[in-house]
C-alpha cells in the first residue's frame, strides 16, 4: 500500500456519545447482516419446508439461547433503525449544531432500548413469548 | 487520477476508489427497509400466535408474500452494501479484499434467492 497520511483513529479523540452511536450503528448493522439474515432465512426455509422443520425452528428460537438471539436482534434492529434515522437527518445537512448532535446521539440508542422493552413486554405478557 | 484541480488529485484515493452511487443505493435500500420492516414488525405483533398454521397462513396471502419477497431483496441488498464497506475499511490486502467481496456477492445473492424461493413455495402451496 502507498504510504499516505491516515486520518486519526479512535484513540486520538476524546470520547463522546456520537462515537458510541456511530460504532453501534456499524456493529448492529453488520451483526444483523451476518447473524440476523441467517435466522430470517432459517425461519422462511422452515415455513416453506413444513410443520416439522418449523417446530425445530421454534424449539431453537424459544430456548434460552434463542431468546438471547431474538431479543438481541430486536435491540440491534431498533438501534440501527434509530441511528439510521439520525443519519437521514445528518445526510440532508441538518442536526450538526453541537447541542442537537449530542442530544440525538444519546437519544437514538436510548429510544431503541425503550422500543425493545415495549415489544418484548408486550410479547411476554401476552402469551409467554414466542409460542 | 488527474493532477490538475485539487479534487482531481484526491478523487479515487479512498479504500473503494468510488462511492457516490454506493452511498445512494445504501440510502434507497435503507428507506425500503424502514417501510417493509415496519410492516413486518407490526404484522408479527398482530398475529394471535406463532404456530405453523397461523404464520404460514398469514405469509401465504398475496400481500404478505409480496411484501416479504420485497423485504428479503431490500434487506440483502442493504446488507451487501454495508458488509462491502466493512471489508473495504478493514481488509487492506487487494487479493483478500477481492476474495471476500466475491464471497459476499455469492452469499448475498444466494441468500436472497433462497429466501424469495421459500416465500414463493409457501404462497403457491407446493410444499407437502
Amino acid at each position: 500500500m502507498a504510504q499516505r497520511p491516515l486520518s486519526p483513529h479512535l484513540q486520538i479523540w476524546r470520547w463522546g456519545p456520537h462515537m458510541l452511536t456511530s460504532i453501534l450503528h456499524r456493529a448492529t448493522g453488520d451483526g444483523m447482516a451476518l447473524v440476523g439474515l441467517g435466522i430470517l432465512l432459517w425461519w422462511l426455509g422452515a415455513l416453506a419446508s413444513g410443520p416439522e422443520a418449523y417446530a425445530t425452528f421454534v424449539w431453537a428460537a424459544s430456548s434460552p439461547v434463542g431468546y438471547l438471539f431474538m431479543i438481541g436482534l430486536t435491540w440491534a434492529f431498533f438501534t440501527h433503525m434509530m441511528s439510521g434515522l439520525r443519519h437521514f437527518v445528518l445526510d440532508i445537512g441538518a442536526g450538526y449544531e453541537l447541542d442537537t448532535n449530542r442530544f440525538w446521539s444519546i437519544a437514538a440508542p436510548i429510544i431503541a432500548i425503550i422500543l425493545t422493552v415495549i415489544v418484548w413486554t408486550y410479547l411476554l405478557l401476552r402469551d409467554g413469548g414466542m409460542v | 487520477m488527474g493532477n490538475g484541480t485539487s479534487i482531481g488529485r484526491v478523487r479515487g484515493l479512498g479504500p473503494s476508489h468510488e462511492g457516490a452511487h454506493h452511498w445512494l443505493i445504501h440510502r434507497f435500500s435503507a428507506i425500503s427497509n424502514l417501510v417493509l420492516m415496519s410492516w413486518l414488525v407490526i404484522s408479527l405483533l398482530m398475529l394471535s400466535d406463532y404456530s405453523y398454521e397461523t404464520v404460514s397462513a398469514w405469509l401465504a396471502q398475496p400481500l404478505s408474500a409480496v411484501a416479504m419477497i420485497l423485504l428479503v431483496a431490500s434487506l440483502f441488498w442493504h446488507a451487501r452494501m454495508g458488509l462491502q464497506v466493512l471489508i473495504e475499511d478493514y481488509i487492506h490486502n487487494a487479493g483478500s479484499k477481492f476474495g471476500l467481496l466475491s464471497l459476499l456477492n455469492l452469499a448475498a445473492i444466494g441468500g436472497a434467492a433462497f429466501g424469495i424461493f421459500s416465500v414463493a413455495t409457501l404462497a403457491f402451496g407446493v410444499q407437502n
